[in-house]
């Protein structure tokens, strides 16, 4: 049987992990088809339909969808489920959200945030912070999957021909209404998927010294990362939060200031491909996993490293 | 008002977890045990709202083996006012949790069921979210605020993209985030008067519910270990080997 991709989308655009989601859905089974539920979506539907590996596009329409409430979506995907035998979204804070709710309808034992399909009904999947790997099998006749997004590449945003066809939207779900949603707007990379992420942590002190970070990440054209300990202390706001219960970053190069590196923290980061540490405590566990590490005080150290990364701009120049 | 928190006992998240030889999971034995961390701020949130004069009653529910009571008696020494452990064997998923949250919901009848947004053993985040389908309640999850309104909850929640705030009607179940609120510690007193608070004891067969897992556990392994790195002594060449070595500047 097919399998059922849930689309995340702003209801203009598609959102970039939908198509690493695509890539998982093609690991389990090639016929993928992808609902899309919105309000006004026609051109992420049509964005959808262009994807490698969807074969075809259900796209539900109804003014109640354009906020994504998860009490709304669910009875949808409810309903189409019976054709499939695998229902897939990402494993962020839309997935997490929905998914459950879908499962325990379906009676399924979900699988969540898996990182490698290992056979359609086997996966692999990190616990305790990414500390252990289970390997896991599904007995459940329907699957509920979510994915880690960044342990799957994006597929390609051309090239297939789905048809679209529309479905009936469900009923309105009364008792939860959408108030607002306030999005840090921002000219940077994602967070999730920037080649390069400049972190600050504790040691940072203060909002105001984030400033070092921001200048950093700004000569490397860097997403901007931070510890649970930053965000708490309100030097930086929650959607930079890296680590077990924010969000999980593959960049190639992570750049780790004055974050002491606690296993939750870890846990959002290690897997990138090169990790450096400055940090003025040698002891730090984040040195156990920095490819390079310098013991120094953040506040000179950030300042040297600028003045060096424009002594290399002016001799590539 | 009433607030029913589920509570569940984790192994400490400052302890470095070990994975077993067998690779049949990991090592459990003479390991410190807690509270969840995210379950400690629901703890908490209930506690405040009865505090505030908003809620009547407090009652701490733990899914577990028998040493589960210590994770409810914690809740009791912090604010709760009762307690209930449903006893289980071995590994309870988190369908199968719900199921058993919503037997209990349909006994005590609560206004709001609160819980931590994700355990960090199995890091699941689905238990909440799977009863609100159940029970057909709304549901706001990853919650950083809750404020108590006539009749309904207003509340903000942590999303990928920054915050969205949604409103909606009691009953109904809240995953509670770790910035919602500071848990307090128990004071000797309190944890002396937790003693005497009331723990109902029930067995999972007792609910009528089947908890066999649907998830065969293949096995369970360490990570890929890094490759030892190394210290460097100055910026000049830290960033001489980003350029030259890792090549990624």
């Amino acid at each position: 049987m097919s399998v059922l991709l849930i689309a995340e989308h702003n209801n203009k655009e598609l959102k970039p992990f939908t198509l690493n989601a695509a890539t998982a859905a093609s690991q389990i089974d090639n016929d993928v088809h992808a609902v899309i539920i919105g309000h006004k979506c026609e051109e992420a539907a049509k964005a959808l339909s262009k994807l490698e590996f969807v074969k075809k596009v259900i796209q539900v329409e109804a003014a109640y969808y354009e906020n994504f409430v998860a009490e709304n979506f669910a009875p949808v995907i409810i309903k189409l489920a019976e054709n499939y035998s695998h229902i897939i979204s990402s494993a962020n804070t839309f997935g997490k959200n929905l998914m459950p709710r879908i499962a325990a309808a379906l009676d399924t034992s979900q699988i969540s945030d898996i990182t490698k399909v290992i056979a359609p009904d086997t996966f692999l999947r990190p616990i305790y912070a990414g500390n252990a790997f289970a390997t896991v099998k599904s007995k459940d006749v329907k699957k509920c999957v979510t994915i880690r997004p960044t342990s799957f590449d994006a597929c390609e945003s051309t090239g297939g021909s789905a048809s679209i066809e529309k479905a009936e939207a469900s009923e309105e779900f009364s008792k939860t209404k959408f108030v607002k949603r306030e999005e840090v707007k921002s000219d940077r990379p994602e967070l999730g998927t920037a080649r390069v992420v400049v972190s600050g942590g504790r040691g940072m002190q203060s909002g105001d010294n984030f400033k070092l970070i921001t200048s950093l990440a700004d000569k490397l054209n860097a997403a901007i990362g931070a510890s649970r300990a930053a965000v708490d202390a309100g030097y930086i706001s929650n959607d930079h939060q890296v680590g077990q219960t924010g969000k999980v970053v593959v960049p190639d190069l992570y750049i780790a200031v004055g974050i002491s590196g606690a296993i939750q923290h870890l846990a959002g980061m290690k897997e990138s491909k090169v990790i450096v540490a400055i940090n003025k405590d040698g002891e730090a566990p984040i040195f156990s996993v920095a490819d390079y590490g310098l013991e120094a005080d953040l506040f000179e150290a950030v300042p040297q490293f600028l003045e060096e990364l424009n002594k290399l701009n002016t001799i590539q120049k | 008002m009433k607030i029913l928190v589920a509570v569940k006992r984790v192994i400490d998240y400052n302890v470095q977890i070990r994975v077993k030889e067998d690779n049949s999971g990991v090592v459990t034995d003479n390991v410190k045990m807690s509270t969840n961390p995210p379950d400690d701020n629901a703890i908490e949130e209930a506690v405040k709202i009865k505090e505030a004069g908003k809620a009547t009653e407090v009652v701490a529910v733990s899914i577990g083996e028998e040493k589960a009571q210590e994770t409810v008696r914690k809740a009791l020494a912090v604010g709760a006012d009762r307690g209930i452990l449903v006893k289980t064997e071995g590994v309870v998923e988190p369908l199968s949790v719900s199921k058993l949250l919503q037997k209990i919901v349909e006994k005590e009848k609560p206004d709001l069921v609160f819980m931590g947004k994700q355990a960090i053993d199995d890091d699941c985040n689905q238990t909440g979210q799977m009863l609100s389908a159940l029970l057909n309640w709304p549901q706001a999850t990853f919650a950083s605020k809750i404020e108590i309104k006539d009749g309904m909850l207003e509340v903000t929640r942590e999303i990928d993209e920054g915050l969205e705030t949604i409103e909606i009607n009691v009953p109904a179940i809240v995953t509670c985030d770790l910035r919602l609120n500071e848990p307090r510690y128990a004071s000797l007193p309190n944890i002396m008067k937790a003693k005497k608070k009331p723990i109902e004891q029930l067995n999972a067969s007792d609910l009528g519910v089947d908890i066999s897992p649907r998830i065969e556990q293949i096995k369970v392994e360490e990570p890929p270990k890094r490759k030892a790195g190394i210290k460097v002594a100055s910026v000049s060449e830290l960033v001489q080997k980003l350029k030259n070595e890792a090549k990624v500047i």
